[in-house]
């Protein structure tokens, strides 16, 4: 048992890497992901083809292949990033891509008669947006978005591949060192854990957000 | 005194100022790909009056109304919403009219949708409110003394703090109706606004839409209501093919049309 507590001590030190990255792309990406569908919806023909082009890459290539040139690739464009920049950098672009598409589809999918009344009523158009559309959108992009979520967790322990402590290097570590998988399954517990709390977390706001359907 | 009866009396009043033009539409075109939707349309509203556009699907009805409040561009003519301009075609050459200001002059028309177009995400109250709040900054204690007194107009203060999914369709068009009038128009639009609703909720909706006649408000009314058009226009338009036949009184439109299309349309309508 001692020994359970010992190396989840070990191990739950590396969840500050994974929780820290995961704050930091949740908080950017998502603001950007809610930008880049609005430029997406726009009528600039130039800002689609860009926007286009970058969920495009960034959803058509593999995470961990980005990571890989972000962290050893730009050292050679002259760009020196830490790993924590550049694990940050490669997420906040990977996940804003994602939710980018999510957040283009909810808006999408509200009526076309909302901007008609909102016109009606003289609303111009960031009004309408920020009053009438994103407040529905949001509703509805509440289940993918939640999905994106959960699947970041799990997607950090990528950056072990780049060297960085997180939850997985550490359980590995312990396991190369004792050649037991308990670590493996402290480590499993922990993501569990997490999971859980981001799922009971929209949970409760899909819950807030059904008074109204 | 039936309110048709008022209106003639307030028709001949009218008469003595017909300079008062609420809209104003010159020549105007407006075309869906090669589909020519409205042909060669001239109307002018005056204040006060009432007018029922009445003519079969795909004739244009919807579409002119909606162009009256830019929700449709148009491709030639000129519209004018209290003398000023909302969209102007010269010699084929658009002229430019800032979005603010199509706005400020879009704002003294309210209008009513088939589909209510309620904000879902709002209760009842604060469908009413938001407009007020956002457009015109009005305080919010205000603003919901307004909506309360229309609330009370339209019938329904005891729905405040419900949401739209929880009411009727009735009761919906009714919100809507007290929605647009919260910004205080001078001029409504009511596109079909019967027409989606079961038939036993149809005598609520235009129960309010003739109140507003009898505040003298300026009125478009796009409907299949035979007899609403009858009992409360000032003048009736038909429309066939994107073109405006005939407009007249009620009871010369409805008893005695020069157009043979009216004829076949009205004996069908019965």
């Amino acid at each position: 048992m001692s020994y359970i507590t010992n190396i989840t001590g070990f191990i739950l030190q590396g969840s500050i890497i994974t929780l820290k990255l995961y704050a930091v792309t949740i908080i950017f990406s998502i603001p950007l992901g809610v930008v880049c569908a609005l430029g997406k919806i726009s009528k600039s023909k130039g800002i689609k083809v860009l926007l286009e082009l970058y969920t495009w890459i960034f959803r058509g290539t593999p995470l961990l292949l980005q990571l890989f040139f972000t962290y050893y690739g730009l050292p050679i464009f002259g760009i020196k990033l830490t790993q924590f920049q550049a694990a940050s950098l490669t997420f906040i672009f990977n996940y804003g891509a994602y939710f980018t598409e999510i957040f283009r589809g909810g808006i999408e999918s509200i009526d076309k008669g909302q901007y008609e009344a909102a016109k009606a009523l003289g609303l111009n158009y960031r009004q309408t947006m920020m009053k009438i559309i994103l407040p529905q959108a949001l509703k509805r992009v509440l289940p993918p978005t939640s999905n994106e979520a959960i699947t970041l967790i799990k997607d950090t322990a990528l950056v072990a591949a780049i060297g960085m402590g997180d939850i997985l290097r550490a359980a590995k570590e312990v396991l190369t060192r004792d050649f037991k998988i308990t670590s493996f399954v402290v480590a499993g517990v922990i993501y569990l854990l997490l999971t859980s709390v981001v799922v009971i977390f929209f949970k409760k706001l899909e819950k807030k957000y059904s008074v109204y359907e | 005194m039936d309110i048709r009866q008022e209106n003639r009396v307030k028709g001949n009043q009218k008469a003595s100022d017909a300079d008062i033009h609420m809209i104003q539409v010159k020549h105007i075109s407006k075309n869906f790909e090669n589909l020519k939707v409205l042909k060669d349309i001239s109307l002018e509203v005056k204040k006060g009056e009432v007018i029922s556009i009445i003519g079969p699907s795909g004739s244009g009805k919807s579409t002119l109304l909606r162009c009256l409040n830019h929700l449709e561009k148009i491709d030639k003519g000129i519209i004018e919403i209290e003398g000023k301009p909302i969209v102007s075609y010269q010699n084929g050459k658009k002229i430019n009219i800032s979005e603010s200001d199509i706005r400020t002059r879009c704002k003294k028309i309210g209008m009513v949708f088939q589909s209510f177009n309620l904000f879902p995400h709002k209760t009842v109250l604060e469908n009413i409110i938001e407009a007020p709040m956002v457009v015109n900054k009005i305080e919010k204690e205000k603003a919901i003394k307004i909506a309360k007194s229309l609330l009370d107009k339209v019938g329904l203060s005891d729905k405040r703090d419900v949401y739209p999914t929880q009411i009727s369709g009735g009761q919906k068009q009714r919100v809507a109706i007290a929605r647009a009038l919260a910004m205080n128009p001078d001029i409504m639009l009511f596109d079909e606004p019967t027409s989606a609703l079961d038939p036993e909720l149809v005598g609520e909706v235009l129960k309010v839409m003739k109140d507003l006649v009898k505040d003298e408000m300026t009125m478009i009314v796009v409907t299949h209501e035979m007899a609403f058009a009858k009992e409360v226009s000032d003048r009736v338009i038909f429309m066939n093919e994107g073109k405006i036949i005939e407009q007249a009184y009620p009871e010369k439109l409805f008893a005695n049309p020069e157009h043979p299309r009216i004829k076949t349309f009205l004996e069908k309508m019965i």
